[in-house]
């Protein structure tokens, strides 16, 4: 069966943006899915970072409501296996980035209060500036 | 080991986190500072010719590294970089960053081994390198997929390497902090699970919050899976310490999973 799928204007912005944001050549991806199965987090991503790729590539504006954008830790197990030489995890880190610029956080820091007194400070620091913009 | 390590005085948080987007300068500003100061501290005459910064921590590391890494490739980034530092002197990008193993590397392992005064004969150590050491290539101090350093660090010390397929696998890192803890805790079961099943009587680390995770991260681990057993998750300079007769300065006071137990039985600790 052949899906037609219509990329509208503001789409090609998106991917237009990860782009400019990650500085990566995202067209590259081939869908070869080397970087899902390097994944630690994969399992328990809603989607897979291959479909992050693809769903990017497509402009998708979905992609920016999935939990596997978050999950990824920037681990850079894919980074390090991506046959297209593409950096992954600054794809990753750009789509964040895109939901963290328009004020979109991710971690509500209210909700920390107890919690961060027994965390150290490495913890807190790196959780900051991945989940919050 | 003839090395003398001189703090630098004025030092700032690195951020922890390398910030891995293109248009993004200012979060370079904070390691790049810390550079200046290497810089800062050869012409104050507090180390004398003397470029290489030393770091322990594993994260502190790729990001330091990373960053110098930039603003060597690209002159107008570090062009950029400079035009925020007005209290400083401008960086020349001559600062080489090093994580202390790659120095002992350096020095030769062998020279470690010299330095033992109580070899951990019969303890079976299992190396967690996390992702920061090693990714991405060209950064990290050893091969991405098959590194061998923390094994060659482990052996100068007396103790039996115990090989671990999840050695480089992510603890999860920062999602230790909010609502997805559980990410970190099913993965330090992975982790010490394939270390025991290997027979390793602990865990070896460089990164803090590789540590955090391996070692308090036990408790949700444990609630989560019942049927899981604690194990010690050590940061590599307490397995130093302990093999190099400083047992004052190991530090074990801070482990959630308290090692001496298991170290006194074998013979490690006293008392």
């Amino acid at each position: 069966m052949t899906e037609t799928i219509i990329i509208k204007d503001r789409n090609i912005d998106l991917l237009r943006l990860a782009s400019e944001i990650s500085g990566e050549v995202i067209t590259l991806c081939e869908q070869c899915g080397i970087c899902t199965t390097s994944c630690p987090m994969a399992e328990d991503m809603d989607i897979t970072p291959a479909s992050i790729m693809r769903y990017t590539q497509l402009g998708d504006e979905f992609v920016l409501e999935t939990r596997a954008i978050w999950y990824c830790a920037s681990c850079f197990s894919c980074t390090v296996r991506c046959p297209r030489g593409i950096d992954l995890a600054k794809v990753a880190e750009a789509l964040r980035q895109i939901k963290l610029r328009k004020n979109q956080d991710y971690l509500k820091i209210d909700e920390l209060k107890e919690e961060a007194e027994e965390l150290p400070a490495i913890a807190l620091v790196s959780a900051m500036r991945k989940y919050t913009g | 080991m003839d090395i003398e390590l001189v703090e630098i005085p004025k030092w700032n948080c690195c951020g922890a986190v390398s910030s891995l987007t293109a248009d993004d300068v200012m979060h370079h500003v904070a390691p790049i500072r810390n550079l200046i100061r290497v810089i800062e501290m050869n012409e104050e005459g507090l180390v004398n010719d003397e470029k290489r910064l030393i770091v322990f921590c594993s994260m502190c590391f790729n990001v330091l590294r990373r960053s110098n890494k930039r603003v060597k490739e690209d002159p107008k980034f570090l062009e950029t970089i400079n035009s925020f530092m007005d209290e400083e002197r401008d960086y020349d990008g001559s600062v080489k960053v090093m994580h202390f193993l790659e120095i002992l590397r350096d020095i030769g392992f062998y020279k470690v081994k010299e330095r033992v005064k109580k070899p951990l004969k019969g303890l079976k150590v299992s190396a967690y390198y996390g992702c920061t050491l090693l990714r991405p290539r060209g950064v990290g101090i050893d091969d991405p997929e098959a590194p061998s350093i923390m094994e060659k660090f482990i052996e100068s010390l007396g103790a039996e390497v115990v090989d671990n397929p999840y050695k480089s696998l992510c603890c999860g890192s920062y999602h230790t902090v909010g609502g997805n803890k559980e990410l970190v805790a099913e993965r330090a079961y992975k982790i010490i699970n394939a270390a025991r099943e290997r027979g390793a009587d602990l865990i070896i680390t460089s990164c803090p919050l590789c540590a955090f995770n391996l070692d308090n991260r036990q408790e949700l681990t444990k609630k989560i899976h019942p049927d899981f057993e604690h194990m010690p998750v050590l940061y590599f300079t307490q397995l130093m310490a302990l093999a190099m007769g400083m047992e004052s300065e190991t530090g074990f006071d801070g482990n959630y999973i308290d090692p001496r137990p298991l170290l006194r039985e074998r013979g490690f600790l006293e008392g």
